[in-house]
């Protein structure tokens, strides 16, 4: 574990030439996007294309009785349109369970509604048309005969006897329960000096991609392929999906992913208008193109949270906190989101309460339950939040209790940086992280004493700021252990394939996918350093089964860390091929030769003895003048998945210093800091680029993001103009700190950075505003944190 | 969100317009800054048979001062109000209001006209209108008329407007000397639309308010003046009075639930605004809470 150094004195590895690993060096791909160059799903079209339209329910819980589309079919540019049942011929169904995850059950899902809708929002039938605007005039004169069915709308009440269960054959609306019981918990409640306890509430939100989900399938009859051009983060998934439920071979599968603008999670999941729209590419043989207006977005990309979470905390008069204790139900829609399935945040929940804390004793309960509302999935930092809030929160009221300040309870509690590898109590296994020395970085950034010092003063002139802390660790490079062992068909290895041209050019292959994270900069990034060649040398090509290794792509905060280590690991590969190439064409010893800038140097001396160029026209033109009996090898292939653990936990603390407006509610965001500890850095804006985006989407969880069902399951804010995204102008500055704590589960030592942000933002801001109201011993455990709750809180309306 | 198919034409001048509304019925809408109307188009709120355009005639533009008063073309845009030093002079209340109209793409496609014509409940320049005591100045085929903005503005989305007739300027009283402007909403972010904000306008003489005008927006089917709360405040400031005033806004106004905020928290900020107002009025420190 190191400080992550601001200046170096002196040279360093990194002033050699071509290293670029720990460089802020800008992505390659900025150029074009920033020109408007990108090549999105949306913007494509095909010969003979097709659009297609969803019809979608407008009610919670429905029967289909009929669907007349006559009068629908015979408007001008309409090619088919076609119901569930039709469909249904062309493309099986599916069900969202994984094995590990023992009992979780799930229905069979369609990719239009058979006879009965589950959700506002699932489509009952799809119009295919020569536009959209076409298909959405023809939409307006289907007619479906519904009877309406009692909807399932409250998680609360979902287990009731009382309440309908909405897939009767599956017996209830529970989908899945795990309970945890590790260490004495009991006693340590029976023993603790205090327990504090409190009823953690999340509200629903969504990922608001920029580009929503896209897609243009394209069945090709004559040599009997299907070619899906998709916004999606797991191209091989998707590859294997369509070709199950389309009865195809996988080899008949293509899957091209190009530029996607934004996916937080949102598009790594199967959704029924991706399916349908494969299915009808094949049924009608020709292009057909689906992409989400935002009402749709609202309505059917995943939404994620939505937990109500009793949590209880045992502390000792000296801070010790000896247990947790937590109960946490989550509503996930009418089915389970296939293959990643739908339990996996309650999961997480489970998993990550009181991770950062040496607390021996810790049990939870967790109820996953269906009801009428859009699918709930893995977003941003899964289950992290959630965790997060409810054990910092805690943590906070046990302070307040025993009236500790809460940085001393922090430092009385984590655990010691030298205390690794050790384990959690729900099982985590950790390699080595570091939360104090990110904790004492954090408050010396802030500095924390005189900013409380700020908080008295200006409390005695009515002025209520608050300071809130939250530690955090993160689940990154995950290893089968997420899906694989559960028997989804979703790769946890990685590929990189690198090669040298005739022109010494270098071309790269990953099976990592790009949303803006930045995958495409840091792999270019890695194979110039490995190889010594100059990065606008190397060119990247990401996303299409064809023509990428197999492999899992971009989520779980998995590039860096595993298509990291394959193209470190290539690059190692080809340099060595280059070398041997060299030394046979220089009679020289491999072991003298070094790549520095693209040419062949002598290592000891650093005289250029060949350019790559030359190197590569003798390989590929004169091959008939290397010695005999030496091939040369211009390509390297490289696969890694992580081995040791089956995780690689990063840790971190964030904090937030607000004002709250105790006459109007209102909260004003100061500033906000985030220490992280994502092991090597690759390249240092890319990571603080990715924290302070993730502390974003968190803050607007704290403050703004909410889908608000009413009793009915009806979605009523499915706009922009009522989904209330953060936006720069309430943002404050958020400074990112670093602590390096390389994992040792491969050579590059990088794990994920793309969750940290998300995962403590809104428990700190959530904490900083209790801290803010504390003289009126007001104490608001649920978010978004709106004005409307704080005036509540404060008795003012 | 595509919008079904329509008719569009250009028109050269107000006359042209006219003509064409009067020719389309019912089912012709005009087209200004297109921020409000293309979205309920492309939402399917709404569909029509013609979009008659007037974005081209520049005889609606600009801003000009007339012995004590200031005209405005109803296709002023939004962005031209915000740096117009005329309107900075002479109605500066309506030059604090349009920097808190949504956000620079819009303010350069939005236009007064087509604002007031929308008749946004929660748009502060109806309110604006209203406390400034407002002449609109409207083009029908039967000749132009000019209407009070107190009896312009009729409920959610109405106003006086005929289907055929056309909003061609607005009228201000330039600021008299003694007169100051307050404003101030509460939105949740930057550029929303405000759960509750007030435009105000009046005469500070000593401890008193002369002549105030009170105008509440976001809270209501239109935007609401308050005469019972500005009555009150002619009295001299005391706490009492200001708390008097505060009760009387529960008569004057008629605050919405929506998942913006419950009528209630509405009631409570309008109140909460009321204060901020008269203290600033007053040139007094604003009350510690
Ligand atoms: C994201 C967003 C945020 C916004 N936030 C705010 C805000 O905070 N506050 C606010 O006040 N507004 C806001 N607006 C609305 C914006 O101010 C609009 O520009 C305005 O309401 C309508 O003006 P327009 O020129 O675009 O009119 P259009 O959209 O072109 O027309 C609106 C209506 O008025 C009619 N019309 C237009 N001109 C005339 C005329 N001269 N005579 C008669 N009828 C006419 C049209 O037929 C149509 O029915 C926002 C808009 C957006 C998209």
């Amino acid at each position: 574990m190191t400080d992550a150094p601001t200046t170096r004195p002196g040279l360093s590895e990194l002033d050699r030439p071509n290293s670029y690993i720990g460089r802020a060096v800008p992505r390659p791909n900025l150029k074009r996007l920033m020109q408007g160059r990108g090549q999105y799903v949306s913007d494509m079209s095909l010969p003979r294309m097709a659009h297609v339209v969803f019809l979608r329910s407008p009610y919670a819980h429905a029967r289909i009785l009929g669907i007349d589309s006559a009068e629908a079919a015979a408007m001008p540019g309409v090619i088919a349109i076609v119901t569930g049942p039709e469909l249904a011929k062309v493309c099986t169904p599916w069900v969202g369970v994984l094995s590990h995850l023992k009992g979780l059950k799930s229905a069979p899902q369609y990719p239009i509604a058979v006879d009965r809708a589950c959700w506002q929002g699932e489509a009952v039938a799809a119009i295919v048309a020569t536009s959209r605007a076409a298909a959405e005039d023809a939409a307006e004169r289907v007619m479906v005969d519904y009877e309406e069915l009692e909807p399932v709308a409250d998680m609360r009440t979902a287990l009731d006897a009382a309440t309908p269960v909405i897939h009767p054959e599956l017996g209830d609306n529970l989908a899945f329960e795990r309970n945890l019981d590790a260490g004495a918990v009991d006693a340590a409640f029976a023993e603790a000096d205090h327990v504090v306890e409190a009823e953690f509430v999340f509200g629903r939100h969504t990922g608001v991609t920029l580009e929503p989900r896209s897609i243009l399938a394209d069945w090709n009859p004559g040599d009997e392929r299907l070619t899906v051009y998709q916004g999606t983060q797991a191209p091989h998934m998707m590859q294997n999906i369509f070709a199950k439920h389309l009865a195809l071979d996988e080899s008949q599968v293509r899957v091209v992913c190009k530029d996607v603008g934004g996916s937080f999670g949102i598009k790594v999941h199967v959704y029924a208008d991706d399916m349908a729209t494969a299915a009808l590419s094949k049924l009608l043989r020709r292009p057909v193109k689906f992409v989400a207006d935002r009402l749709e977005s609202f309505n059917t990309d995943i939404h994620a949270r939505d937990h109500r979470c009793k949590g209880r905390a045992a502390v000792k008069a000296d801070g010790t906190i000896t247990a947790f204790e937590i109960d946490d139900l989550t509503g996930i829609g009418p089915y389970s989101v296939y293959p990643r399935t739908s339990a996996i945040e309650a999961n997480q929940v489970v998993n990550l309460v009181g991770g950062p804390y040496t607390t021996p004793n810790y049990r939870a309960r967790a109820r996953v339950v269906f009801q009428n509302k859009n699918v709930t999935c893995q977003y941003r930092a899964v289950g992290h939040p959630i965790a997060c809030s409810v054990t910092e929160g805690l943590v906070d009221l046990a302070a307040a209790a025993i009236g500790m300040d809460p940085a001393d309870i922090r430092r009385r509690n984590l655990i010691a940086d030298d205390a690794y590898p050790c384990a959690s109590p729900s099982g985590l296994r950790f390699e080595a992280l570091s939360h104090h020395a990110a904790l004492d970085k954090l408050l010396a950034m802030m500095d924390y004493s005189a900013l409380r010092a700020e908080q008295a003063a200006l409390r005695a002139k009515g002025i209520h700021r608050g300071i809130g802390l939250a530690s955090f660790i993160e689940v990154t490079n995950p290893s089968p252990a997420f899906y694989g062992v559960g028997g989804a068909r979703i790769s946890s290895q990685d590929g990189v394939a690198v090669r040298m041209d005739a022109t010494g050019a270098i071309i790269c292959q990953t099976s990592i996918t790009e949303q803006g994270q930045g995958s495409e900069a840091l792999t270019a990034q890695i194979v110039a350093s490995m190889l010594g060649v100059p990065m606008s040398r190397v060119r990247v090509t990401l996303g299409d089964t064809d023509n990428t290794p197999y492999g899992g792509g971009t989520w779980a905060s998995r590039g860096a860390g595993i298509g990291g280590e394959a193209a470190l690991q290539a690059g190692k590969q080809l340099r060595r091929n280059i070398l041997a190439a060299a030394a046979s064409i220089l009679q020289a010893d491999p072991d003298t030769l070094d790549i520095r800038d693209g040419k062949i140097i002598d290592a000891a001396t650093g005289a250029e003895r060949v350019p790559l160029e030359e190197l590569a026209r003798i390989v590929y033109y004169r091959p008939d003048t290397l010695p005999p009996g030496f091939q040369a090898e211009m390509m390297a292939v490289r696969h890694f998945v992580p081995r040791d653990f089956p995780f690689a936990f990063t840790n971190g603390i964030q904090a937030s210093w607000l004002e709250v407006d105790t006459e109007t509610g209102f909260i004003t965001l100061l500033n906000h800091w985030v220490v992280e500890d994502c092991g090597t850095i690759i390249n240092p804006q890319l990571v603080d680029e990715q924290i302070r985006g993730g502390v974003v989407q968190g803050l607007g969880a704290a403050l703004f993001e909410h889908c608000r069902y009413d009793e009915r399951g009806q979605l009523t804010n499915a706009t922009m103009a009522d989904y209330l995204v953060p936006m720069a102008a309430e943002m404050p500055d958020i400074d990112v700190g670093h602590i390096v704590s390389p994992t040792k589960d491969g050579e590059l030592g990088a794990k994920g950075a793309g969750e940290a942000g998300t995962a403590g933002a809104a428990a700190c801001v959530a904490n900083a505003v209790n801290d803010a109201l504390s003289p009126f011993g007001a104490r608001i455990t649920e978010i978004p944190l709106t004005p409307e709750l704080i005036l509540t809180a404060l008795g003012r309306i | 969100m595509k919008a079904a198919a329509f008719n569009y034409a250009r028109a050269a001048s107000v006359d042209e317009a006219v003509q064409m509304l009067v020719r389309g019925g019912g089912g012709a809408k005009l087209l200004a800054g297109g921020q409000s109307l293309l979205p309920a188009l492309n939402l399917r709120l709404m569909s029509l048979d013609l979009l008659v355009d007037i974005t081209g005639i520049a005889a609606l533009r600009g801003i000009r001062v007339e012995g004590g008063t200031l005209k405005i073309g109803a296709m002023t845009r939004h962005a031209d109000l915000l740096t117009s030093p005329e309107i900075a002079a002479h109605a500066p209340l309506l030059a604090k209001a349009i920097a808190h109209v949504a956000h620079p793409a819009i303010r350069n496609r939005g236009t007064i006209g087509g604002n007031l014509a929308h008749a946004d409940p929660a748009s502060e320049l109806p309110a604006c209108m209203l406390a400034l005591g407002a002449t609109l100045v409207i083009q029908g085929p039967s000749g132009q008329r000019r209407v009070q903005a107190a009896d312009f503005f009729l409920g959610l989305y109405q106003t006086a407007l005929a289907p055929d007739e056309i909003l061609i300027a607005i009228e201000l009283p330039a600021l008299a000397s003694g007169e100051r402007a307050f404003f101030h909403e509460y939105a949740r972010r930057m550029g929303d639309y405000a759960i509750v904000g007030l435009a105000a306008q009046g005469k500070p003489a000593g401890d008193r308010i002369d002549a105030l005008r009170l105008v509440y927006f976001g809270v209501g089917e239109r935007a609401g003046s308050c005469p019972a709360a500005a009555r009150i405040l002619q009295q001299r400031h005391s706490p009492a009075i200001l708390a008097e005033a505060q009760a009387a806004l529960a008569a004057d106004l008629q605050p919405q639930n929506d998942h913006q905020a419950s009528a209630a928290m509405r009631l409570h900020l309008a109140r909460t605004l009321l204060a901020r107002c008269v203290n600033e009025l007053l040139g007094r420190a604003e009350a510690s809470a």
